[in-house]
C-alpha cells in the first residue's frame, strides 16, 4: 500500500477480474496459509462426517420406526375411517394458503419464482420417493396441485377484487372453526362452528342491516332513549342489586322491599342516563347501537332455539381429544396458541404502554411474572392447578388446558415484541393523527398499531416459531403430540433403541415448519415494505 | 344541533364528557373485574383445598422426603431422613451447576460461530450459517432427548468402555453411564461453595446498584420517590441478609443445608488455595490497570509491571497445577471406573443440548452486533495495518458489544429457564425434584410458588447484572 501521496500516480490498466472456479477458490478458500490449512482440515472432517452419515442412513439405520408408524406419527390414534376429514382440512388450509399467497403476490409479475417452485417440486419429489407417503400419493399430489392452482386463482382474484384480502382473512377465521368441528365431530348445531357462523355471523349481519335500514331520526332518537333506559335498568337492577344484596338484605331489609327498591334505582338510573345524553346526535347514535344489539341478540337467540325445535340433530361422529395425536395435535396446539396469544399479546403491550397507572401496573406484573417462570412449570401446573381454581367437577379437557398454558406463556413474550414495535413508531405519527381529529382508540388501531406490527413482524414470527417448538414440551406433560407419540412408539418393544432415526425424522419435520415460517415472514416483510429505497 | 352545542354544559353532564373521568372510571372497572375474577378463582381454590382436606402452608418442607436423588452435591440421603427443604436446595444447586456451565460454554460457542460467519474462508462461513439454520429450527427438547438417548446412551457399555490413557494415566474414561476426566479433585463442598460465591457476587452487583441509586438520589418527586427510596433500602437489606446466608451460613437449624461459601473455602486446604488464587487474580487486574494508566498518562514502557504480572500468572498457574489434588480416573478390579472429575451422561446431555441450542441464538446476536459496526471501522483498522483477526478482536468486536449485550441478557435468562428441560432426561434439577415432591406431598401450589420464586430471583439477578454490564460498555457521552 502506498502511503506517500506526493509520488506521481502510476497509471495502468485496471487489473482484470479473474473468474472461474480456480480463481474463486483461491480467493475464498486458499487466500492465506492459515486459511488453506483450515480448508483442507475442514474438507477432511466434513467429508468423513458426510460419508459416515450416509453409510449410517443407508445401511445401519432402522427406518422401520418411521415407515411402519407413519400414520400414527401424523395423526395419533385418530380413527382411520375418519381420515377423510383430515384430508378435507388439509385441502381447505392449502387452498386458503394458495389464495393468500396469490393475493399477497398480486403485484409481482411472476408468481412461481424459483424458491416456491423449488419447494413444491421438492415436496412432490419427496412424496414420490419416500416409501411411507406412497399409499397416499394420489391425495397428496392432488393437494399440491390444489395449492398451485389456488395461488394462480388468488393472484387473478387479487388483481380484480381490491378487498380480496379482507375476505381471505374472514375465510381463515371461519376455517379454524370448520377445522375444529371436523376434528372433533359431534352434533352440528351444538358445535362452535354453528355458533360462530349461524348465530354470531348472522346476528351481526341482522344487526347491521337493521341499523343501516332504519335511519328515521325520530325512531332512532326514541330507540336511543329506550336503550338508555334499558341500560340503566339493567345496571341498576342486576349489577347494583348483586353488589348491594349482601349489605342490605344481610342487614335486615326485607327481600321484597329490596327488589322494589332496586327496580326504582334501575329506572332512576335510566332516566339519569337519558338526561345526561340528551343531545339529538348522541341519542341517534345510541339508538342505532340499540338497533344493532336488538337485531344481533334476536337472531342469536332464534338460531340457537330453532334447530332444537325442528329436530335438526345431524352431525359427524365424535372423536375425543385423547385420540388426537402426532403432527395433527402439534399443529392444532400451535395454531390455537398462536391465534389466541396474538390478540392477548397486543393488548398487554398496549396496556404496558398505557398512561393509566393501574392498567400499566397490571400489564407489567403479568408480563414480568410469566417471563420469569419456565414454560414447563406453567404447562405442568396448568394441568394440575387449573382444575383447582375452577368450581368442583369442572375439569377442562387436557388439550384445552395445554392451550391455556401456551397462551399464558407466549402472550407475555409477544407483548414485549409488540412493545418494541410500538416504541419504534415515532411520536409524530400519533400527534398527526390526533391533529386530524382521530380519537385515542382510532389513532392506536389505524395509525400506530399497523406500523408497529409491521416493524415487529420478524420478532413476532420468531415468537410464533418458538411457540411451535414449545409444543414439544406437552409431550412430557402427557399429551401425545409429535414428540410424545414418538416416545411412546420408541417404548414399544418392536422399535426399542431406534432413537436416532425417529428423532432425525421428527426433527426434520419441525425444521421444515420452522424454516417455512421464517421464510414466509421474510416474504411478508418484503411485501409490506414501503421503504422506497 | 347548533342549539345544543352553544349551550354550556355543566355538572354531571360535563363530568360524563370529560376524558379524565372516563380514564379513572375505566381503571376502576378493570380493577373491579380483576378483583372479581381473582376472588372467584381463590374462592374456588379454598373450597377445593378444604374438600381435599389439605391446608395451605409450608410446614411440609420439614418433613422427611422418602425418595432418592440420582446426583446431589449436598450429601442428601434418605437414610438420614432428610427433609423436603434439603431436596429443594439440592435441586437449586443442581440447576445452578447446569446453568453456570452452560452459560459459559454457550457463550463461547455462540461467539465463535457468530465471528466465524464473517470469516473470509467460504467454508467456515457456510458451516457457521448451517449450524445456526439447523439448530435454531429444531426444538430444544428434541435435541436434548436426541443427545441423551441417541448419542450418550449409545456409547459403549461399561464392559468395553472408552479409555484414553497415556503415561500410565487415564485421561478420560467414557461409557454409557458417566464421563470421567482428569481434573482437580475438590470436595463437593468447595464446588457448592464456588457456586454460592458466584451467586453472592451477582447479588453484590445488585447491592452496588441500589447504593449508587440511593447516593445519587435520582427518584421521582412526591410519594413515588419515597416508595422508590424505601424500595432501594429494602433491596440493600435483603441483599445483605441473602449474601450473609450465601457466604456464612453453616447450620441446618436455618434449614440451609449447604456450607456458606466463605466457610467452605476457609475450612478446606484446597479452599484456601482458591482464596489465594482469587487474591492473585485481583492483584493481576489491579496491576494491569495501573500499568495501562502508567503507559497512557506518563508514557512509561511498563516493562517492570509486566514482569510482575507474569510472575503472578506463573504463581497462579503453579497453584492451579500443584495444589488442587489433581486426580485421574482409575479402573478397579471389576472394570468399574472411579475417581476423576465425573459427570453423568444426563448432565452431559443437558449441557451439550443447552450449549448448542443457546449458542446458535447467541451466534445470531453476535452476527447482528458485528454487522452493526460501521464498515469504516473495519477499513480504518485494516488501513492502520491490523490483520483481519486483530481488527476483529481489537476494534470491531469491542464496539459490537454495545449491541450484543442487551439481547444476550434475555438469551441467558432463556437458558436459565430452559435448564428445567433437563427434567426430560432425568437430570435431578430443581423442576424435576419439585415435581416429585409435589406428587409425594400433594401440595402443588406451595411447590409451584417455591419454584417460581427461585426462577424469578435467578432471572432478576441475570438481568440486573447484564444491565450493569451493558452500562459499562455503552458509549461514555457527555
Amino acid at each position: 500500500m502506498t502511503t506517500v501521496s506526493s509520488r506521481p500516480v502510476e497509471r495502468s490498466a485496471p487489473s482484470v477480474q479473474k473468474t472461474g472456479p480456480l480463481a474463486w477458490s483461491q480467493k475464498h478458500l486458499f487466500n492465506s496459509v492459515f486459511n488453506s490449512v483450515l480448508t483442507v482440515v475442514l474438507v477432511g472432517v466434513i467429508g468423513y462426517a458426510l460419508f459416515n452419515l450416509f453409510t449410517w442412513a443407508l445401511t445401519k439405520a432402522k427406518w422401520a420406526v418411521v415407515t411402519g408408524t407413519f400414520s400414527t406419527m401424523m395423526s395419533g390414534l385418530y380413527p382411520s375411517g375418519s381420515y377423510w376429514r383430515l384430508w378435507f382440512i388439509l385441502g381447505m388450509v392449502l387452498t386458503l394458503s394458495g389464495l393468500s399467497w396469490g393475493i399477497l403476490a398480486r403485484n409481482q409479475k411472476k408468481l412461481f419464482t424459483t424458491p416456491p417452485l423449488g419447494g413444491i417440486g421438492l415436496a412432490a419429489l419427496l412424496l414420490v420417493l419416500l416409501p411411507m407417503t406412497r399409499p397416499y400419493l394420489l391425495y397428496s399430489l392432488g393437494l399440491l396441485a390444489l395449492l398451485a392452482i389456488s395461488a394462480v386463482v388468488g393472484q387473478a382474484l387479487g388483481r380484480k377484487v381490491p378487498s380480496a384480502g379482507t375476505y381471505i382473512s374472514g375465510g381463515w377465521f371461519v376455517s379454524y372453526f370448520v377445522m375444529l368441528y371436523l376434528l372433533g365431530g359431534n352434533t352440528f348445531t351444538d358445535s362452535m362452528l354453528y355458533t360462530v357462523v349461524a348465530q354470531i355471523g348472522l346476528g351481526i349481519l341482522a344487526g347491521w342491516l337493521l341499523s343501516t335500514l332504519i335511519t328515521a331520526a325520530t325512531v332512532t332518537t326514541w330507540l336511543g332513549r329506550l336503550g338508555l333506559l334499558a341500560l340503566g335498568y339493567v345496571v341498576g337492577y342486576y349489577v347494583l342489586g348483586n353488589v348491594l344484596y349482601a349489605p342490605l338484605v344481610g342487614l335486615g331489609l326485607s327481600y321484597s322491599i329490596f327488589l322494589i327498591l332496586m327496580q326504582i334505582v334501575g329506572v332512576l338510573l335510566g332516566v339519569l342516563l337519558i338526561w345526561v345524553f340528551s343531545d339529538a346526535q348522541t341519542l341517534q347514535t345510541i339508538g342505532r347501537v340499540a338497533l344493532f344489539l336488538a337485531g344481533f341478540v334476536g337472531v342469536f337467540a332464534l338460531m340457537g332455539w330453532l334447530p332444537k325445535q325442528l329436530g335438526l340433530e345431524f352431525g359427524l361422529e365424535t372423536v375425543r381429544t385423547n385420540n388426537w395425536g402426532g403432527l395433527l395435535l402439534t399443529l392444532f396446539l400451535a395454531i390455537s396458541g398462536i391465534s389466541l396469544c396474538f390478540p392477548a399479546g397486543v393488548l398487554l403491550a398496549l396496556g404496558r404502554r398505557s398512561k393509566l397507572p393501574l392498567i400499566r401496573t397490571f400489564s407489567v406484573a403479568y408480563i414480568e411474572l410469566v417471563r420469569g417462570v419456565p414454560l414447563i412449570a406453567i404447562l405442568f401446573m396448568g394441568q394440575v392447578l387449573i382444575p383447582l381454581f375452577l368450581p368442583e367437577g369442572m375439569r377442562p379437557d387436557s388439550v384445552v388446558r395445554a392451550i391455556v398454558g401456551l397462551t399464558i406463556f407466549s402472550s407475555a413474550y409477544l407483548a414485549e415484541n409488540v412493545r418494541a414495535g410500538l416504541q419504534a413508531v415515532p411520536q409524530g405519527q400519533a400527534e398527526a393523527a390526533q391533529s386530524l381529529g382521530l380519537n385515542k382508540p382510532l389513532t392506536t388501531s389505524l395509525i400506530v398499531l399497523p406500523q408497529a406490527l409491521k416493524t415487529a413482524i420478524p420478532a413476532i414470527v420468531g415468537q410464533f416459531i418458538s411457540l411451535f417448538q414449545d409444543t414439544t414440551l406437552l409431550g412430557i406433560v402427557g399429551l401425545s403430540e409429535l414428540l410424545g407419540i414418538t416416545q411412546d412408539l420408541l417404548a414399544s418393544p418392536k422399535y426399542l433403541g431406534t432413537y436416532a432415526p425417529a428423532f432425525v425424522f421428527i426433527g426434520a419435520i419441525y425444521w421444515v415448519f420452522c424454516y417455512g415460517m421464517s421464510f414466509g415472514s421474510r416474504r411478508i416483510e418484503e411485501a409490506l415494505n414501503t421503504d422506497l429505497r | 344541533m347548533a342549539k345544543h352545542s352553544t349551550k354550556p354544559i355543566s355538572g354531571l353532564r360535563a363530568l360524563f364528557r370529560d376524558e379524565r373521568f372516563w380514564q379513572v372510571a375505566f381503571q376502576v372497572i378493570v380493577a373491579a373485574v380483576v378483583f372479581a375474577v381473582f376472588s372467584y378463582l381463590f374462592g374456588n381454590l379454598t373450597r377445593n383445598l378444604a374438600r381435599r382436606g389439605t391446608e395451605f402452608g409450608f410446614a411440609f418442607l420439614k418433613n422427611p422426603a422418602g425418595f432418592d436423588i440420582g446426583e446431589n452435591m449436598l450429601g442428601y440421603s434418605t437414610a438420614n431422613q432428610d427433609s423436603y427443604a434439603k431436596v429443594i436446595q439440592a435441586g437449586v444447586i443442581n440447576s445452578l451447576r447446569l446453568i453456570f456451565v452452560s452459560v459459559i460454554t454457550a457463550t463461547i460457542v455462540g461467539i465463535a460461530a457468530g465471528v466465524a460467519s464473517f470469516s473470509d474462508n467460504w467454508l467456515v462461513h457456510k458451516i457457521s450459517r448451517l449450524y445456526v439454520g439447523l439448530i435454531r429450527n429444531v426444538p430444544l427438547l428434541i435435541q436434548l432427548i436426541f443427545w441423551y438417548s441417541a448419542v450418550f446412551l449409545a456409547a459403549p457399555q461399561e464392559a468395553n468402555q472408552f479409555v484414553l490413557s497415556a503415561f500410565n494415566t487415564n485421561f478420560l474414561i467414557f461409557n454409557n453411564k458417566s464421563f470421567r476426566a482428569i481434573g482437580p479433585g475438590l470436595p463437593g463442598e468447595i464446588w457448592v461453595g464456588l457456586m454460592l460465591l458466584g451467586l453472592a457476587a451477582l447479588l453484590f452487583g445488585l447491592l452496588l446498584n441500589s447504593i449508587n441509586k440511593l447516593r445519587q438520589g435520582r427518584y421521582a418527586a412526591g410519594i413515588a420517590g419515597v416508595i422508590g427510596r424505601l424500595g432501594s433500602v429494602a433491596v440493600i437489606v435483603a441483599v445483605v441478609v441473602a449474601d450473609y446466608f450465601l457466604l456464612f451460613s453453616n447450620s441446618a437449624t436455618d434449614n440451609l443445608f449447604f456450607k456458606g461459601a466463605a466457610i467452605a473455602l476457609f475450612t478446606n486446604p484446597e479452599g484456601l488455595w482458591i482464596v489465594g488464587l482469587i487474591a492473585l487474580a485481583i492483584a493481576y487486574f489491579v496491576i494491569g490497570n495501573v500499568r495501562t494508566k502508567a503507559i497512557v498518562e506518563q508514557g512509561q514502557d511498563g516493562k517492570a509491571l509486566l514482569g510482575v504480572m507474569g510472575a503472578i500468572a506463573l504463581v497462579g498457574f503453579l497453584v492451579f497445577i500443584l495444589a488442587f489434588n489433581w486426580n485421574a480416573p482409575v479402573i478397579g478390579e471389576t472394570g468399574r471406573a472411579s475417581g476423576g472429575l465425573t459427570m453423568s451422561i444426563r448432565y452431559l446431555a443437558a449441557v451439550t443440548a443447552l450449549t448448542f441450542y443457546t449458542g446458535a441464538f447467541i451466534a445470531e446476536i453476535v452476527r447482528a452486533g458485528i454487522q452493526s459496526v460501521s464498515r469504516g471501522q473495519w477499513e480504518a483498522a485494516r488501513s492502520v495495518g491490523l490483520s483481519n483477526g486483530k481488527a476483529m478482536r481489537r476494534v470491531v468486536f469491542p464496539q459490537s458489544l454495545r449491541v450484543i449485550i442487551p439481547p444476550l441478557n434475555s438469551e441467558f435468562a432463556n437458558l436459565a429457564k430452559n435448564s428445567s428441560l433437563a427434567f426430560a432426561v432425568g437430570y435431578p434439577e430443581l423442576y424435576n425434584l419439585a415435581n416429585t415432591s409435589l406428587n409425594q406431598t400433594g401440595k402443588p401450589i406451595e411447590v409451584f410458588l417455591v419454584v417460581m420464586a427461585v426462577y424469578l430471583t435467578l432471572n432478576l439477578l441475570i438481568s440486573l447484572n447484564m444491565n450493569q454490564l451493558n452500562q459499562a460498555v455503552q458509549f461514555k457521552e457527555r
